[in-house]
């Protein structure tokens, strides 16, 4: 085969987003070797989207607020089914990861005592969310990256890692290849720590970039790691609908934490039905269904959407508090915000399930194999909150960071990775160009999209779900043949291939996770199994795994709280 | 549905030509979105950068009817109707291919900027009037566009001399920090090159943040280091001082 560059490292993170660029510097704080690969230029991933702000308890606007109460919205907006030791770490942990970032650089917004200031947002007791106006992410990336890079990590950017790869039961490197050149590229790591976000890109209406097309699912799940509650996709209340080209872009939640209103086309306040006491201010799940409804019952908006006002809060305040926001309807939608009133509805945002993690390590079942951010699960359970998500990022991005690193540094074995299964994997990839007869990855990514958001959207049934499997699979078929035209170099279309390969994976995963959960629970809305069932689903994860060449779906008892916190939920709040 | 006829650049290191597409225009479209049409329709294999298509990530910079701009905020009804677009790479990079370009200069020079270095450990306070002016420059995509334009990297091809806007606003932006410590003014002048920039404000003009880059960040930092080293009574005191 043609020659291809190695690179070794203790611990090899595969993702730069806030999980990944977090885990490196954990992982090189511990005098490990790190590498970090990403599949864009760094500082370009999905977190430089995230908007509203970083839940943490910290205290500054409401002092009341403690772990306590955090690690309590967030497991009752995950409806119980969340891994308790995560939410539990989260709570704990992420003040102090917050106070981290502003002295490395972050400079969130001020409340009048000159302290990092908070907002509320669905699910959340109290003022919690650290921000910067409407543009956390971008925030909390710039200072992580600039972090990262004067800490001695190695960086690989626009580079696609295809394959994982292991020597007997441990994690041994993993393999892809440039994306400017096309040639392939070795990494051998004692330990690999994916951050590689969600599966957004499976469905056509999505707030989220190219890059989510569940890579680290699939890698993982391709070399035997389990993945949990796959089902539990989060559709955010409010993607932009009009014009057509921006459908699906993310409205922040914080335009309703600063004070936003959600009406129908009659002005009636519809969420005075569906959740009088928190409104707006209720949990995605609970909001997104209520757009859901309101529109489908005929009650939408001429683009088929709810209308969110936040004009009434004065034209200055908006452009203060939510700049990007009253930008990007003026300029893609030519609506003045603080005017008129946006038009809303959901949108697929987030990935509740994902690899199995230790809750404290984040170690996968796969020895050496950890796993950060949106690609693991369990810390949201079946709903997540908005607000801590970044902070699951800063959480468990050390946390993994640091264990990689000590897992490496402990490892004394010799690792070997056999030429012949590089070759094999380099074959496969190069697949398409040799292909005569085969589909546009263009075309059956399209196809794949149409089904999901048709049969596995916000509102689930038996006879859709059955039907979203058979299509899924056809385009399996489908996608086995693919073609490509043109050289390696920056070749979009044969990149689409390996990406599609990963989105087949979890559209997959995610439909027949849905079929299994006979219940609705948080993000998982079945229409003919309404409410919950806690006795049958309500102490038990969904569980995938790769048997043979089939994929079994199972499940497992959810982990169990100690008492000293069950009584927290029991105590009369 | 109208027609719109877009020529882009199609070629690498080696050379290239505009190839003529026709592209049919829905209400909204950007010319990101026509791109993505050629790829999934015509050539798979055309190459651009973008990740978000919001205008939050900065990745899609290409100069579009001669102007440096992101084509994702590049709306297809700004342009007279039946005329061509067409779509080129920025030119003050190399190119790689299409329309993608080699920027990791810009990532060379990220790393010899010394980070934020806090004064005290402990919690910070700070007013919310000493932070918003950092605030401004923190808003920067790094979609380079300003460096793009920029006469000293662009014509004068003096990267080796100058960091560029989109550094002189990370400089700024911890020289102008409450909590920083360290003086960074003669690296401003010796290795960062402050003094080349010479205010025509063309990079504040593509700023797709609307940061006012030389206002607000290059002119403040010429104004300090011509304090520290330009100041006749403190080069007067310097030389007392033998500092």
């Amino acid at each position: 085969m043609e020659n291809y560059e190695t690179h070794t490292h203790d611990v090899l993170i595969i993702g730069a987003g806030g999980a990944g660029l977090r885990a490196a510097i954990g992982s090189s704080a511990q005098g490990a070797s790190t590498g970090l690969v990403c599949k864009s230029l760094l500082g370009k991933a999905h977190t430089v989207m995230a908007e509203g702000g970083i839940a943490a308890a910290l205290a500054n606007v409401d002092p009341k607020d403690d772990w306590k109460t955090h690690f309590k919205d967030t497991i009752y907006g995950g409806k119980m089914l969340n891994n308790w030791k995560m939410p539990f770490n989260h709570a704990k942990e992420a003040p102090e990861r917050v106070r981290e970032l502003e002295h490395w650089g972050a400079v969130f917004d001020r409340t009048p005592k000159g302290k990092i200031n908070q907002r509320i947002f669905g699910g959340h007791t109290w003022k919690r969310l650290a921000h910067v106006g409407d543009r956390t992410g971008l925030e909390m990336i710039r200072t992580l990256q600039d972090k990262g890079i004067h800490t001695g990590i190695d960086v690989y950017m626009e580079c696609t890692i295809t394959h994982l790869i292991k020597d007997g039961d441990k994690i041994a490197g993993a393999f892809g290849y440039w994306r400017e050149s096309g040639k392939f590229v070795l990494f051998k790591a004692k330990s690999i720590i994916l951050a590689t976000g969600g599966v957004g890109k499976a469905y056509k209406v999505t707030s989220n970039s190219w890059e989510y097309t569940g890579d680290g699912q699939s890698m993982a799940y391709d070399i035997g790691a389990e993945l949990i509650d796959m089902e539990f996709i989060q559709f955010h209340p409010t993607g932009m609908v009009w014009p057509p080209s921006i459908r699906g872009v993310l409205v922040t939640e914080a335009v309703r934490g600063e004070g936003g209103i959600l009406r129908n086309s009659e002005g009636e306040r519809f969420m005075e039905k569906y959740d009088p006491e928190r409104m707006e201010l209720s949990t995605r799940d609970v909001v997104a269904r209520s757009i859901y409804i309101e529109v489908k019952e005929g009650r939408g908006t001429p683009h088929g959407g709810a209308y969110l006002y936040i004009s009434h809060k004065g034209a200055d305040y908006i452009k203060k508090k939510l700049p990007s926001m009253y930008h990007q309807f003026m300029e893609f939608a030519d609506v003045d915000i603080t005017k008129d009133p946006m038009e809303v509805y959901p949108t697929t945002h987030y990935i509740m399930g994902g690899i199995r993690v230790d809750g404290d390590t984040c170690a996968t079942t796969i020895p050496g194999l950890y796993a950060a951010g949106e690609v693991s699960g369990g810390m949201h359970g079946a709903n997540r909150l908005g607000g801590n998500s970044l902070s699951d990022l800063l959480v468990f991005g050390k946390r993994s960071g640091e264990a990689a690193a000590v897992y490496a540094n402990n490892l004394s074995t010799n690792l070997n990775i056999p030429a012949d299964l590089i070759e094999s994997y380099a074959n496969e990839i190069l697949a398409p160009f040799s292909s005569t007869d085969g589909e546009n990855p263009y075309a059956i990514h399209q196809d794949l999209q149409d089904v999901m958001g048709t049969y596995i959207g916000v509102f689930r049934n038996e006879e859709n779900l059955k039907h979203g499997i058979a299509e899924v699979d056809k385009l399996k078929e489908r996608a086995k043949n693919l073609k490509i035209e043109g050289s390696r170099m920056y070749n979009p279309g044969w990149h689409l291939c390996r990406d599609l390969k990963s989105m087949l994976m979890v559209s997959e995963a995610i439909a027949k996770c849905a079929l299994q959960r006979e219940e609705s629970r948080g993000a998982h809305s079945r229409v003919d199994f309404e409410g919950y069932d806690d006795e049958k689903w309500g102490k038990v994860n969904s569980s995938i795994n790769l048997q043979g060449d089939t994929m079994n779906i199972t499940t497992t008892p959810l982990p169990e709280m100690p008492d000293e916190l069950k009584s927290l939920f029991t105590e009369g709040t | 549905m109208s027609e719109a006829i877009l020529r882009v650049f199609r070629g690498d290191a080696n050379g290239g030509e505009e190839k003529e597409y026709k592209v049919p225009v829905e209400e909204g479209m950007v010319v990101l979105d026509a791109l993505h049409y050629i790829q999934a329709e015509y050539d798979h294999d055309l190459a651009v950068r973008w990740n978000c298509k919001a205008a939050k990530c900065g990745s899609c910079s290409t100069e579009i009817n001669g102007k440096p701009q992101l084509a994702c905020k590049s709306r297809m009804d700004k342009f007279p109707e039946g005329q061509p677009i067409t779509v080129y790479p920025i030119k003050a990079f190399p190119i790689m291919k299409d329309l993608v370009t080699d920027v990791s200069w810009n990532y060379e020079v990220n790393k010899k900027i010394p980070e934020f270095t806090p004064a005290t450990d402990e919690e910070f306070t700070m007013y919310q009037e000493d932070v918003e002016r950092i605030q401004e420059f923190r808003k920067c995509i790094e979609c380079f566009l300003c460096q793009n334009v920029c006469h000293i990297l662009r014509n004068h091809e003096r990267k080796d001399a100058f960091f560029g806007p989109r550094f002189m606003i990370k400089i700024a932006e911890r020289v102008m920090h409450p909590m920083e410590k360290i003086d960074r003014r003669e690296f401003l002048k010796d290795e960062a090159g402050v003094g080349y920039c010479n205010i025509t404000k063309c990079c504040t003009e593509v700023c797709p943040e609307d940061i006012h880059i030389t206002d607000n960040g290059i002119i403040p930092l010429k104004e300090r280091v011509a304090d520290k080293y330009f100041d006749p009574l403190s080069w007067v005191l310097r030389k007392i001082k033998g500092k």
